[in-house]
């Protein structure tokens, strides 16, 4: 029992870097993207393929898998960015189908839908860093969602945060105020496919394989929930979002219903949560990050 | 390629075309008048796929191939258009209606939401395992001049023709059909004219619903139904209709048959693999946006400043 | 001196000419008034000039220097700011953070510097960057007495103080030039003559401003000088007064008087 609890934090805590990625694109810059899962298939597959075939450590993969997924987020992105949020979402949606599609069928390099098995253990200074023994791996885990919060954080925090938020708001105003808006989209779109990027790194050092079936849509649609159900706009949202939707999906398994609960159950619950939430509470449970200036203590009137 | 090979080629992608421009119809319509593009679609039109299949076994039952087989098939359609009629119109009112004055990105998540309802209900009632039309029709082949011609591609393309002309007819002739037209050039306008906005956006739901249903069974002649077969039609229907000009009807048709002829021609002409078929649909969605974004007969939407 | 010119400005949407070869100057240091009956293109004129829009002939000069075709952004960036007919702020964002994301491109830009150095820069002295953005915005506010509603967000305050704090956002670009879409579109007479105060006080501080403008009593009373489009073309020139006078814009704006 305790093991799989470990099991679902370690997994929240892969996810929460793709969410906190996710938040970047959608939560500040407004973007829809629809591609998390192919980013993260993108470092799950660099970190694989690089380690038994090249034999690199792992952490030598981990700034190739960020930057390839950054590569590949410049590549969609700037066709794409032009265009408005629903074009966007679809071209993203399609490229995550490709990079699927891609994976399943470059047989001599990712061998297919039976994708790569015996990737090597993790480890520092001699110390391995065993999935099976799941302590090490979830202070690992956590470790680099601290490190990703606290930069992300702050680049939101800064001139950065504000244009994005600029280009959300509107983007012809963001224009006219001297903010070059082509530029903190890309800006978003690289950074949040890094992040991912990194996620699927762990993912695949965690599990020690890597196949196709992983990389699903359907893990898309899912961080988007963890974002829009915490709140977009806010990290720590973001990360309590993850926790809750892992604890959901994981729910039938926790209480032992696993039988009796149909296996669509997380996904149709994903569906509801997604439509409630644009109802009832557009701003997630948290709500977007506020920041008051001038040190005063008073609130900001009015809702959001 | 022989002339008899074009033909043959020519024929399979109008089929597929026939195909794609029905489903891309939905998009449009509500693109155009809600501005938003309706996720959920591809799954509506798995679900009528589904209907079409049942209501078509249960008339059917154990009678043989004939006029009562033929006749059932149509009357399953009509089962299936009305139901998925209904669910369109349902899904509005519930999911997209309470959202029309929210930001931009909230009818999406919803409609994205809508989808995955849809998709994985279906494959807990209906199970995993994909099913098949119990053939309606003698599919045997006709041969003309080398060309091989099915049953079932005749059937698919008079169908899909008879719909996008009624469609046209409706738009183009009926109130109902002007009050869609002045609805998506300005709906706060429209609304100050008379017209019930909120009936004409079910209404558009209601036909662009039916239609998908339309294009599931068609598709579901030839090819297996399963409950997340709506997303790779969903999507390469939505290309079609961003290649013909979102928002615009004729463009839609004329964009699913493009996409139907490059598919076919793309994998025969070309050599492109048919494993990496699917990937032309998005090669043609990204340079048709890089290029002429507002689609080959479009209007470039400016927003006033 | 010219500040701005533009050369045979033109600007056609496929067979509508919204601007036809229209010759404008502003002169630096003054208020210029743009007036012309509705659908005369003076927003057009705007937008060619501020690179919202590109124009399809014709050139636009600033301080001598050929900025046709410019994105927006580079245009602010030179000194051109602006504000707009159907007010766009950033409604979701508090009033001094829709004034800070002017300061944007003032701060964490060492020309010496790589881009790769400011940005990181700007990221390791986070607090203190921040702050400089942040007290430069509120003195801002602080000119246009808006100082208790800070926090507020932009979408709450009432009509007229949106209007002045988009001029508040525009000016802590720190331009050179100042365009005014109809900033008193709305206003009640006492928020018109509190404006017009206020645009005295924006010229005082050295900056040209040029304002599109219906309300003939403001823009007769605060106008150095008055260009008037009509049908996309310039009609006329000159001061408030020879304007008032001018035969050929009391019959754009009246209609011809029957014989």
């Amino acid at each position: 029992m305790i093991n799989f609890f470990l099991l679902i934090l370690i997994y929240s805590g892969i996810y929460a870097l793709m969410a906190i990625g996710q938040n970047i694109i959608t939560g500040y810059g407004g973007m829809l993207s629809l591609c998390q899962a192919g980013f993260f298939a993108i470092g799950s597959y660099t970190t694989a393929i690089l380690a038994t075939k090249l034999g690199w450590s792992f952490w030598a993969t981990l700034p190739a898998a960020a930057i390839l997924s950054a590569l590949f987020g410049l590549l969609i992105g700037l066709p794409t960015l032009r265009l408005k949020g629903d074009y966007l979402a679809i071209a993203t949606l399609g490229f995550g189908e490709i990079v699927r599609n891609v994976l399943n069928n470059w047989d001599s390099l990712t061998n297919g839908p039976m994708g790569i098995q015996k990737i090597p253990m993790p480890d520092l200074f001699g110390f391995v860093i065993n999935p099976y023994r799941k302590y090490a791996f979830l202070v690992m885990v956590i470790l680099f969602v601290v490190i990703a919060y606290l930069l992300f954080q702050r680049l939101a925090r800064s001139r950065m945060g504000r244009a994005l938020a600029a280009v959300r708001e509107d983007e012809i105003a963001a224009q006219s105020m001297g903010i070059n808006i082509t530029k903190y989209k890309v800006y978003a779109f690289v950074l949040g496919a890094s992040v991912a990027g990194i996620a699927g790194s762990l993912q695949a050092v965690f599990s020690l394989s890597v196949t196709p079936g992983t990389y699903t849509f359907m893990v898309s649609v899912m961080v988007l929930c963890m974002v829009v159900l915490g709140g977009m706009g806010n990290f720590k949202a973001a990360i309590l979002g993850t926790f809750i939707i892992q604890l959901i999906s994981y729910f039938p398994q926790l209480t032992g219903l696993s039988s009796v609960i149909p296996p669509q159950f997380k996904q149709i619950l994903f569906g509801l949560i997604l439509v409630v939430m644009m109802i009832w509470r557009p701003q997630g449970l948290l709500g977007r990050e506020e920041r008051t200036y001038g040190g005063s203590t008073e609130r900001k009137g009015g809702k959001r | 390629m022989g002339i008899a090979e074009f033909f043959q080629h020519l024929m399979n992608g109008l089929t597929l075309g026939g195909i794609y421009a029905l489903i891309a119809l939905g998009y449009t319509m509500v693109y155009g008048i809600l501005k938003f593009i309706n996720f959920a679609h591809g799954d509506i039109l798995m679900i009528g796929a589904y209907i079409g299949l049942f209501v078509f076994d249960m008339l059917r039952g154990d009678s043989p191939l004939g006029t009562w087989t033929f006749i059932s098939f149509f009357i399953a359609m009509l089962v299936s258009m009305v139901s998925c009629g209904l669910l369109g119109m349902g899904i509005e009112r519930i999911a997209y209606k309470p959202l029309r004055r929210a930001t931009r990105l909230a009818p999406l998540l919803s409609a994205i939401g809508v989808s995955f309802i849809l998709s994985n209900s279906a494959a807990w009632m209906f199970g995993t395992q994909s099913r098949k039309f119990n053939y309606p029709f003698d599919n045997t082949s006709i041969n003309i001049g080398g060309v091989v011609i099915t049953p079932h591609q005749i059937l698919i393309l008079v169908v899909s023709l008879v719909m996008m002309i009624s469609l046209k007819i409706f738009v183009d002739k009926t109130r109902m059909g002007k009050a869609m037209r002045a609805t998506s050039l300005d709906q706060d306008t429209a609304m100050l004219m008379g017209i019930n906005v909120n009936r004409v956006i079910s209404m558009t739901f209601a036909i662009g619903s039916a239609l998908a249903a339309v294009g599931g069974i068609l598709i579901a002649l030839d090819f297996k139904v399963y409950s997340s077969m709506g997303t790779m039609i969903g999507l390469k229907a939505f290309v079609a209709a961003v290649v013909g000009g979102i928002g615009n009807i004729s463009g839609a048709m004329f964009g699913g048959i493009l996409l139907g002829l490059l598919e076919t021609f793309g994998v025969a002409v070309l050599g492109i693999p048919t494993g990496l078929k699917d990937t032309i649909a998005f090669g043609v969605l990204i340079i048709i946006l890089l290029v002429k974004p507002e689609g080959l007969f479009g209007k470039v939407e400016k927003e006033k400043v | 001196m010219i500040l701005l010119e533009t050369e045979a400005l033109t600007r056609a949407y496929g067979g509508v000419v919204a601007v036809n070869k229209v010759d404008f100057q502003v002169e630096s240091g003054l208020i210029t008034g743009l007036i012309g009956p509705n659908g005369a293109g003076k927003t057009t004129l705007f937008n060619n000039i501020t690179g919202l829009d590109t124009p399809s002939k014709g050139r636009v000069f600033f301080n001598n220097k050929d900025i046709t075709g410019f994105p927006a952004h580079k245009i602010c960036r030179m000194g051109i700011a602006r504000t707009f007919q159907n007010i766009r702020l950033f409604k979701d964002l508090s009033v001094v953070e829709n004034v800070m994301i002017g300061r944007h491109f003032k701060t964490g830009r060492d020309e010496t510097k790589g881009r790769f150095v400011n940005a990181l820069k700007s990221y390791v002295y986070l607090k203190r960057e921040e702050q400089e953005i942040y007290e430069k915005a509120d003195s801002w506010l602080d000119f246009f007495e808006m100082g208790q509603f800070k926090n507020e967000l932009a979408k709450n305050l009432p009509y007229g103080k949106q209007r002045e704090l988009e001029i508040a956002r525009a000016l802590a670009t720190e331009p050179q030039l100042l365009f005014l879409d109809e900033p008193a579109a709305g206003m009640n007479p006492q928020e018109t003559e509190h404006l017009m105060a206020i645009i005295r006080k924006i010229r005082d501080l050295g900056i040209t401003v040029v304002l599109i403008e219906h309300d003939m009593k403001l823009v007769m009373n605060i106008c150095d000088t008055i260009t008037v489009l009509n049908y996309g073309q310039k009609l006329a020139q000159g001061t408030p007064r020879e304007i008032k006078h001018n035969s050929s814009v009391i019959e754009a704006y009246l209609g011809k008087e029957e014989e």
